[in-house]
């Protein structure tokens, strides 16, 4: 069962409902893996309090040409969709930093002059936080352009006889494509305000483009901001939770504390997510072919 | 000697592109025969990401040994670089104005790319 996080931007409380989600599912005697796949800016293992037992290096295929071989031909350069090659006569260049490892220049070489080596693009550390929760997540080389290959290799990690909380990049771009590409359950989390209802808009579009189940969690909610209400009325997506605002909340967050252990009255709220979790993943169990209708 | 000027026009009066690999296209003026070649660039308009590398390849292939261009990113400088053409900023209204202030050796050759790529 893999459950996305997600939020529009940052700052909505995103990490703080994926933390305390997992806390509450594995306080409920689950096998739970934390999942963060905010490869730019990883902090989960912070709030998780994981301890890394293993690390790996992540590496994209990088093609290198031999310009001994390479007959200046300029198939590669005229195929590759992301500009990554030129070809100037006698010498065909790649840019590593707009290659996405794809390997079509490989197939279409005429003259073999190409060939792959590989380069990293950061590194995954996975290990064990409080309460027995899995974790992992990746970072990202500084400087490195592009996420998604390395999101796609933490999600890889990921452990199918745990429920997975998945922790997204914020942000709708291909980052987050990749985050929910093969998610059960998207929780996205928003705020009662003109921005946060922005960012909702366009990533439940995204989301909904993609075919995901979506669930909404409405953080610092005061139930007075009707443009919200109504475009969660319109679209008929269902609220599992309304977390009341709170000032509590945000010096819980600084600490790196667990809300649910400082914040009692917060339970009930992440026990109809986790209601909704478990729902979701009985569903799951019971289609056919192992994919919601 | 081959000199491309980027233009959002056809022809010598035509307003000059500030951009590089975003330039509408390329005007190249052949001081050895006084002729125009008109070079499109547009393909790269929507380009994703690679505009400024394609954008020189382009220009490589149409034999260019100089560039005229407003700003041009660290990556096509580095293709222009390889190819051996030179790269002159400049600020110049039109197309006509730049290659003037050239032949007057009053552009500067960058030596370095003068903005930052970016990422999208
Ligand atoms: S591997 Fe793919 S992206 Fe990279 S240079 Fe070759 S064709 Fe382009
Ligand atoms: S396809 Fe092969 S031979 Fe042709 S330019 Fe590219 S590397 Fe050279």
């Amino acid at each position: 069962m893999k459950v996305v996080i997600a939020s529009g931007k940052g700052g909505t409380g995103k990490t703080t409902v994926a933390v305390n989600l997992a806390w509450f599912l594995a306080n409920c005697g689950r096998k739970v893996q934390y999942i963060d796949c905010d490869v730019e800016e990883p902090n989960g293992n912070f709030f998780i309090s994981a301890h890394f037992s293993k690390r790996i290096s992540a590496f994209v295929m990088l093609p290198v040409v031999d310009q001994q071989k390479c007959t200046s031909c300029g198939e590669c350069s005229a195929k590759c969709r992301f500009n990554a090659i030129v070809r100037l006569p006698g010498n065909t260049m790649i840019f590593p930093e707009l290659c996405h490892g794809c390997g079509l220049c490989l197939l279409v070489c005429p003259a073999k002059a190409i060939s792959e080596d590989e380069r990293e693009i950061g590194i995954i550390e996975s290990g064990m936080g409080w309460g027995g929760i899995s974790f992992v997540h990746g970072v990202l080389n500084i400087g490195e352009p592009m996420p998604k290959p390395l999101i796609r290799k933490v999600k890889e990690q990921g452990l199918s006889d745990h429920i997975q909380i998945i922790d997204a990049p914020p942000g709708t771009s291909c980052s987050f494509v990749e985050t929910i590409s093969d998610a059960d359950l998207v929780i996205l989390v928003t705020e009662p305000t003109p921005f946060g209802l922005h960012d909702l808009k366009i990533s439940e579009e995204v989301a909904r483009a993609r075919g995901k189940s979506i669930r909404v969690v409405i953080n610092k909610d005061n139930g007075t901001f009707r443009p919200l209400e109504k475009f969660l009325e319109d679209r008929r997506l269902k609220i599992t939770a309304r977390l009341p605002e709170n000032r509590k909340v945000a010096e819980v967050y600084s600490k790196g504390d667990i809300l649910l252990e400082e914040l009692p009255d917060y339970r009930e709220h992440f026990s109809s997510i986790a209601a909704e979790v478990f729902r979701q993943s009985e569903n799951l169990e019971h289609s056919p072919n192992g994919v919601l209708p | 000697m081959k000199i491309a000027i980027t233009t959002s026009g056809d022809n010598l009066a035509s307003p000059m592109d500030s951009r590089f690999g975003r330039a509408v296209r390329f005007l190249v003026y052949d001081t050895d025969t006084k002729g125009l070649l008109l070079v499109d660039n547009s393909q790269n308009l929507n380009a994703a990401q690679g505009a400024g590398i394609q954008a020189a390849q382009t220009v490589a292939e149409a034999g260019a040994n100089v560039v005229i261009t407003g700003h041009c990113g660290p990556k096509a400088f580095r293709v222009l670089k390889a190819a051996g053409i030179a790269v002159y900023n400049c600020e110049a209204a039109t197309v006509q104005e730049a290659l003037g202030l050239f032949g007057e050796g009053k552009l500067l050759t960058a030596s370095n790319a003068d903005v930052e790529g970016h990422w999208s």
